[in-house]
C-alpha cells in the first residue's frame, strides 16, 4: 500500500498542470461532459467514400498515408473545427491537408475540381427541378 | 429502455430507427462533401487507385456488421478451446470462421462473474470496423469519450446497464495498435440454444461492453 | 533513438510528467501517475515519428498498463477494486517505486 492517500498530492498537482501544461483539445479523458446522446446515423454515401479513400491509401500496397498521419491531421485542425465539423468532415479535411503536403495533389487542381463538380451538380439540381 | 433489449428484438443485425436523411441529390453539396467527391477523382485520375478499387472498398465496409462478432462469441461460448484461440490471436481464431478480421490486431477481454469490461477510445474512435461494422456516433462522442473513462459506472448505467458493486469494472482506453473486443458471459437460460440462436444474443452493444446479453425468452 | 529499460509484466512503472506539443498516444489524464505492466504488447514503430512521415525510425516496445481508477481520480465515485488498463509506448514510462509493504 501507498505511504500516504495519492489524492491530496495529486489534487494539487492536476490543477497546477491545468495552468502549467497544455492539454491538447482531442485528448479528452476524464473531462466533464453532460450525458451520452444515444445517436446514431446511417452513414451518407459520401462519407463511407471518405472511409473508403482512407483505407485505400493507407493500404500496405500503397502507404500513402498513415492512420498517424491521418491523425495528427485531425488533432492540428484546432478546437473550433473540431468541436464543428462532423466525424467524417476531420477525416477529409485532414485527408486533403496530408496529400497536399506531400504533393499527391495540389491546391489549384483541387480547387479546380471542386469547383467543375460543383458546377455540374447544380446544373444536375436544375434538370430535376425542370423535370 | 435499454440498448440491449432493442438490438435483441433485431438478432443483432438491426438497429433503433434512424433518423430520416435528406436526399443529398436535392441540396447544395457542402465544403467537406465537394472536397471527398474531388479527392475521390483526383486520386482516380492520377492512378493511385481505381474507382473499381472504391467501390469495392465501400462494400466491403458495408458488409461488416456486429454479426461477425457475434459468430465469435457464439463459438466461443460452445467451444473451450475456440475460446482460448480467440483469447490468443483473435484476427487468426476469426479466419477459422471465415472471418476476415484484417491485420490491425484485436484483442478480446473475457467479462467474468468478478469483472465487467467496456471499451473506449478518448483519442479519437479506435473499434474493431472488420467485425462490427462501422462504430455508431456516440462511441464517437465527447461524452463518451471523456467520461467513460473517468465514471463508467454513470455512463453504462445511462445505456441502462448496471454493474453490482462486487464486480469490477475494467475500461480499456484504445490508445495505441491494439482494437479490443469483448466476450460477454452467455446469459443463464441459454443452455440447449445453438449457436446460430446464441449469436442472435450478442447485440453490439454486448461487444463494446456498454451492455450484457439478455437471457432468452422462452 | 534508444528503446529504453525493458520492463516485465508486473513492474511498476510511472508514466512521464511531460507535455510536449505535437502527435502524442499517453493521455493527458495518466500522466505523473504510477500503474503496473499487464502486458507486453510488440515492438512498433513510434507514432510520434510516423504521424510526420518518418517511417524508419526504431521500434519502441509497447505495453499495456493497468491502474486503479482511484490512484486516477481523487473523487472517483466507484469501488476501490476498478481499474483502467491502456497501451503505452515504453518512451513514456520509467521505473517507479516498489510498493511499501
Amino acid at each position: 500500500m501507498l505511504a500516504a492517500p495519492p489524492s491530496l498530492s495529486h489534487t494539487r498537482r492536476m490543477s497546477v498542470d491545468k495552468e502549467a501544461h497544455m492539454r491538447r483539445h482531442h485528448d479528452m479523458g476524464g473531462l466533464e461532459a453532460g450525458p451520452v446522446e444515444r445517436r446514431e446515423h446511417d452513414y451518407a454515401p459520401w462519407e463511407k467514400r471518405v472511409d473508403a479513400i482512407m483505407r485505400l491509401l493507407s493500404d500496405p500496397k500503397r502507404r500513402i498515408l498513415r492512420v498517424d498521419e491521418l491523425r495528427r491531421g485531425i488533432e492540428a485542425l484546432g478546437p473550433g473545427a473540431y468541436d464543428e465539423l462532423s466525424y467524417y468532415e476531420r477525416w477529409i479535411a485532414s485527408i486533403a491537408d496530408n496529400l497536399i503536403e506531400k504533393g499527391v495533389i495540389t491546391i489549384d487542381e483541387l480547387g479546380r475540381r471542386m469547383a467543375e463538380i460543383e458546377a455540374r451538380h447544380e446544373a444536375e439540381r436544375a434538370k430535376g427541378r425542370a423535370e | 429502455m435499454s440498448g440491449a433489449r432493442d438490438h435483441s428484438h433485431d438478432h443483432g443485425h438491426g438497429h433503433a430507427p434512424h433518423p430520416f436523411q435528406p436526399d443529398i441529390e436535392d441540396a447544395p453539396l457542402t465544403h467537406h462533401q465537394l472536397l471527398a467527391l474531388a479527392v475521390g477523382e483526383l486520386l482516380v485520375d492520377k492512378g493511385v487507385f481505381t474507382g473499381y478499387d472504391l467501390r469495392r472498398q465501400i462494400e466491403d465496409m458495408d458488409s461488416r456488421s456486429p454479426a461477425s462478432g457475434a459468430k465469435l462469441v457464439a463459438r466461443a461460448w460452445t467451444d473451450a478451446a475456440f475460446k482460448d484461440r480467440l483469447l490468443q490471436d483473435t484476427n487468426k481464431a476469426a479466419a477459422e470462421l471465415g472471418i476476415d478480421a484484417g491485420t490491425i490486431p484485436i484483442m478480446t477481454v473475457e467479462n467474468m462473474p468478478d469483472t465487467h469490461n467496456v471499451i473506449v477510445c478518448t483519442l479519437c474512435s479506435c473499434y474493431p470496423r472488420l467485425l462490427l461494422g462501422l462504430p455508431p456516433d456516440w462511441y464517437k462522442s465527447r461524452a463518451y469519450r471523456s467520461r467513460m473513462v473517468r465514471e463508467p459506472r454513470a455512463v453504462l448505467a445511462e445505456f441502462g446497464t448496471a454493474i453490482p458493486g462486487d464486480v469490477a469494472v475494467k475500461v480499456h482506453d484504445s490508445t495505441a495498435e491494439l482494437r479490443y473486443l469483448v466476450l460477454p458471459m452467455r446469459p443463464t437460460g441459454s443452455d440447449g440454444m445453438d449457436e446460430a440462436a446464441l449469436a442472435g444474443l450478442v447485440t453490439r452493444d454486448c461487444m463494446i461492453g456498454v451492455a450484457v446479453p439478455d437471457a432468452p425468452d422462452h | 533513438m534508444s528503446v529504453g529499460k525493458r520492463f516485465p509484466v508486473g513492474a511498476r512503472v510511472r508514466i512521464r510528467r511531460a507535455f510536449p506539443p505535437g502527435h502524442v498516444r499517453a493521455p493527458w489524464y495518466l500522466r505523473g501517475l504510477t500503474g503496473e505492466v499487464c502486458h507486453v504488447v510488440g515492438e512498433f514503430r513510434n507514432p510520434e515519428e510516423l504521424a510526420y512521415g518518418r517511417n524508419d525510425g526504431a521500434k519502441l516496445t509497447l505495453y499495456r498498463v493497468r491502474f486503479r481508477q482511484t490512484d486516477i481520480w481523487p473523487d472517483y465515485a466507484g469501488p476501490a477494486h476498478d481499474t483502467l488498463e491502456v497501451e503505452i509506448y515504453g518512451n513514456w514510462m520509467e521505473p517507479a517505486e516498489e510498493k511499501a509493504a
